[in-house]
């Protein structure tokens, strides 16, 4: 039941009042090129999204203003908890046959590893994504898009890594969709991962781009990460040693977690 | 800031966004343990924005010892038996931004230490997850030892020790801005 609230506690997408999408593409480009020119000038290398990055209209009143405190994992911050097969069907990877048809879109399968700072491999730890059908929608009460839903595509899908790290969905490539930031704002097709690590500090969400999509440059959510270098490693390529043969297109795309901070032995390090 | 010598770079979180509600949170995803459990604490509090107002797309994670401060590594926190402590919790807040998990009251994890729950935030507007501690309020010669509240201000340490309630429940608020922000943590090896 706790899925239920959430559904009826976003804000409409249709426009609030007056001031409620009101800007231009234009305006926000030029917010996100100053923000670029202060990066550049500023000689750092930042890897993460900047929490504070008001072209983002939502993280205005819902960044922290102070700098996250340091400090050392406890017992409990270095474990994380244990997924297995009771928790994760193997049928709940394939995106494309959970509910009878055949859905309608690009069929595409994503793979990858998932490792943490030091190279080691992730595994049997539980991967979910989730994102919108071909035309753009998700299944969602809110997502008030106009563009068809597809009863043959909830867009949900989980999986446990396996031993070498690795993960893969088969899926429908997603649409980009239109939403209330700004005036005619598109969101870059994505898929949302959901990712956990050996430790609890590793936990993470994140979305995952396609390549050579015209909307990034435009999309202050991706832009938020200001470094070019660290946004990049948002978007998969596309590899086609992975596509198959009159079935589907294949993507790879490797996921890297914050180092353990673990002791690790030898043997738990054997990659 | 880490001492590892770390050979790759973190992939960059993104915001959850508001479509999470029909993919992330399952069924007794908050119940840790039932309500019956002879143990059982409910933990409860909103969660705020900058302006104090309730922020109603939020998911929040906990994970834990159980009551003899021991770290679970069963599997069954999506499909919970009922009986095993996994020590993994997910919620998402209601219109109101409240959430509610029924869990335990964490044991020190080694003698002496201050017993707490590790919460994940995230939420719709909230560009990558924060992490934060829900201390227990009681033992307080352990709090006052504790090396992360040792560091920090009065106003500070109150974000991060939760309130025990006439019912024996645990209130824990997070205020993502503003007045009484939560104290939030970065740990080595992630910038």
């Amino acid at each position: 039941m706790a899925a239920e609230n959430p559904e009826d506690a976003f804000e409409p997408l249709t426009a609030k009042g007056a001031d409620d999408a009101a800007d231009s593409q234009d305006q926000l480009n030029n917010e996100m090129a100053q923000i670029t020119k202060q990066y550049e000038e500023s000689g750092r290398t930042e890897t993460q999204p900047r929490l504070d990055y008001a072209p983002y209209r939502s993280s205005i009143l819902r960044h922290p203003t102070k700098d996250p405190r340091h400090t050392d994992p406890e017992t409990i911050e270095l474990y994380a908890p244990a997924f297995g097969e009771r928790d994760v069907h193997k049928l709940e990877s394939d995106l494309t046959i959970q509910d009878g048809g055949e859905p309608i879109g690009e069929r595409i399968r994503i793979t990858g590893r998932i490792l943490d700072g030091d190279g080691r491999p992730v595994r049997n730890q539980l991967v979910e994504i989730w994102q919108a059908n071909a035309a753009g929608r998700y299944i969602h009460k809110r997502d008030q898009h106009p563009a068809p839903i597809d009863p043959n595509f909830t867009g949900v899908g989980r999986c446990l890594t396996g031993d070498d790290g690795s993960y893969s969905f088969v899926t429908i490539k997603p649409g980009p969709y239109p939403w209330k930031n700004h005036q005619n704002a598109w969101r870059p097709a994505h898929v949302h991962f959901s990712l956990f690590g050996t430790d609890f500090t590793q936990r993470m969400i994140t979305q995952m781009y396609f390549p050579g999509d015209p909307l990034f440059a435009l999309d202050p959510i991706y832009q938020s990460i200001v470094d070019p270098k660290a946004r990049e490693r948002l978007v998969a390529d596309y590899d086609h040693n992975v596509s198959e043969h009159e079935w589907l297109l294949g993507y790879k795309w490797d996921i890297v977690l914050s180092g353990s901070n673990r002791t690790w032995t030898e043997d738990d390090s054997n990659v | 800031m880490s001492e590892n010598t770390q050979r790759l770079v973190p992939t960059p979180g993104q915001t959850i966004g508001p479509f999470y509600g029909y993919a992330l949170p399952y069924e007794n995803g908050e119940n840790l343990v039932d309500r019956s459990h002879p143990g059982s604490v409910r933990l409860h509090g909103t969660v705020y924005d900058g302006h104090g107002v309730p922020v109603p797309d939020s998911m929040l994670e906990i994970w834990q010892a159980d009551e003899n401060g021991k770290v679970s590594q069963e599997t069954g926190s999506l499909i919970r038996d009922g009986y095993t402590f996994t020590g993994f919790g997910r919620v998402a807040v209601d219109n109101e931004g409240q959430y509610t998990f029924t869990t335990v009251n964490p044991g020190p994890t080694e003698a002496g230490k201050a017993p707490f729950i590790c919460l994940t935030v995230f939420a719709r507007g909230l560009l990558n997850r924060l992490f934060t501690r829900i201390y227990l309020p009681e033992d307080t010669e352990a709090l006052a030892n504790d090396p992360l509240l040792s560091g920090l201000s009065e106003d500070e340490r109150a974000t991060l020790v939760a309130t025990r309630e006439a019912d024996g429940s645990l209130r824990f608020d997070v205020h993502l801005q503003g007045d009484g922000e939560t104290v939030f943590l970065a740990y080595p090896g992630l910038e």
